[in-house]
């Protein structure tokens, strides 16, 4: 049960002359629900980002699955299900072709994704309303269907990159138990970003927090509290990372506008 | 080969799903074919060059198919902003299979455009020679919404920015349709416009669908099937370089 799933090793990641991931070496297990926390900016996309194959890592190494994200693409990306901080679905596509399509990209035999799909879309709500356009759908049904979708392929990880932004508690709550469940009953090791400190708490079997590119602190929620002497996982947050407010700027997606403009980053 | 097919469909149900852009995309080519045809038509004759629709409805078809191929790539630039390039290039499944899927996808969506603007043509008075050979025509409408497709999805992989992209088309688009022969014949035009040409891909399908549909050839069937099989592998291996390095 022990073995870890995902092993990073002095992992580094500059952008010209940012360094947006400073050595960050953590492992996480199999079965494992695992918060990768920061303050925005941090460098938690950034490595979600290297440990699914979306962004090579300037030096050090990764494993996941036990395999190599540079040399053995193919195998990484069959080992894990996503959930992107953005809304990735297509929204010109019903749910249900969006779920299709998906199942095709990952080579799941026709009648399997049949089942799982009915299965999944019952599970997350959404099966009544399979046949509608995803530009009709609600923030919040969005994201349940985005996590349906990332299970279709029954993979072993689940990424989820800040998967609770902006959705209600009502939603929160019926998502984290979605994904509770299927972490027990089914081995799945999750990897999560959050801003909610109390998530972590509640689901975290272990939680790293990061800052600046740097890895500050490992351990389990209460461990983490032990060691800065609070009585929440947000105190500790908190006072490891400072109150200073973070710039916003370093979204992914704006990082990206930015190093590319027009022609490309040379 | 799933993924193929799959990339294949969506752009075919996506195109199928906003018939609106359809209708808008062939304003432009018959407002050409009206204007020029029935504008230019008269002072052609005159200098005893035959019926100009005749000449000039190739280039349009043409002209329509090269227009909604490149601008393919502008599929790929909303996939990036709405997030779902992520999920198709996080996937198993190769980039060459990706990228080929869409690019097979865009081309079927320009060859269908193309087939359009040919029925167009048929109600404004153009009379193709030999009805036997519109297949052969087909395979080079095809080859030209393919290089283009792929050229446009290449280029829009690597630009990324939404307001460059349509700028930067148009700087391509506009010289390679002007300068390959499609509104006038190259055995007339003056030399530099004849060396350029040359060096035009468009000039080498617009001659080949010219000479199938109504005999008047330039380059020879022979040169223009070579020279478009040589840009389609060039295109297609510059889309592969490109999806297999990027990084979202």
């Amino acid at each position: 049960m022990s073995s870890p799933i995902i092993d990073v090793r002095n992992v580094v990641k500059k952008f010209k002359k940012f360094t947006a991931v400073d050595k960050v070496s953590f492992s996480v297990d199999k079965g494992e629900m695992f918060a990768f926390l920061g303050p925005n900016g941090a460098g938690k996309t950034t490595t979600i980002r290297m440990l699914t194959t979306l962004l090579k890592p300037t030096s050090g190494k990764i494993e996941i699955n036990g395999f190599d994200p540079l040399t053995e693409q193919q195998r990484v990306r069959s080992s894990f299900g996503i959930v992107f901080q953005d809304f990735s679905l297509d929204n010109e596509l019903t749910a249900l072709e969006n779920l299709r399509f998906h199942a095709a990209l990952y080579s799941v035999p026709k009648k399997l994704a049949e089942e799982r799909i009915h299965h999944l879309l019952k599970l997350v709500d959404l099966w009544e309303r399979r046949n509608d356009f995803i530009k009709t759908y609600s923030g919040g049904m969005k994201r349940r269907l985005e996590i349906a979708r990332g299970l279709v392929h029954h993979p072993k990880i689940l990424f989820l990159d800040e998967p609770t932004l902006g959705l209600d508690p009502q939603t929160r709550n019926t998502m984290w138990d979605y994904i509770k469940k299927l972490n027990k009953d089914e081995g799945m090791t999750v990897f999560f970003t959050t801003h909610y400190m109390h998530e972590a708490e509640k689901y975290a079997n272990r939680t790293a927090i990061i800052d600046h590119g740097k890895l500050l602190v490992m351990g389990t929620p209460d461990q983490l509290k032990k060691k800065t002497k609070t009585a929440s996982l947000e105190e500790a947050f908190l006072k490891l990372t400072g109150h200073g407010i973070r710039d916003e700027s370093s979204k992914s997606i704006d990082a990206l506008r930015t190093a590319a403009k027009s022609w490309g980053n040379r | 080969m799933k993924a193929i097919y799959v990339m294949w469909l969506r752009q075919l149900i996506r195109f199928w799903r906003t018939k609106s852009r359809i209708v808008a995309s062939l304003a432009q080519p018959i407002l050409f074919l009206v204007a020029l045809g029935f504008g230019l038509g008269p002072i052609y004759a005159k200098s005893g060059a035959g019926n100009y629709i005749q000449f000039l409805a190739p280039g349009i078809i043409g002209m329509s198919i090269l227009f909604t191929a490149m601008f393919a790539g502008m599929e790929v630039i909303w996939d990036r902003q709405f997030g779902f390039l992520k999920e198709t290039l996080v996937s198993p499944s190769s980039r060459f299979s990706i990228f080929l899927g869409r690019t097979l996808g865009g081309a079927t969506v320009a060859l269908i455009q193309g087939i359009i603007i040919f029925v167009i043509t048929l109600a404004i008075g153009f009379r193709p020679e030999n009805v036997i050979l519109l297949p052969v025509a087909l395979v080079f409408m095809f080859l030209l919404a393919f290089i283009f497709t792929a050229l446009g999805t290449a280029l829009a992989i690597k630009v990324e920015d939404m307001q460059a992209f349509p700028l930067i088309m148009n700087f391509i688009i506009m010289p390679v349709f002007f300068l390959s022969g499609a509104l006038y014949p190259l055995t007339t035009a003056s030399g530099p416009i004849k060396t350029i040409a040359l060096f035009d891909p468009l000039s080498y399908q617009i001659d080949a669908i010219r000479s199938l549909l109504t005999g008047v050839a330039n380059f020879g069937l022979g040169l223009d099937l070579m020279v478009s099989l040589m840009c389609a592998a060039l295109v297609t291996i510059m889309g592969i370089y490109f999806f297999n390095r990027v990084e979202v």
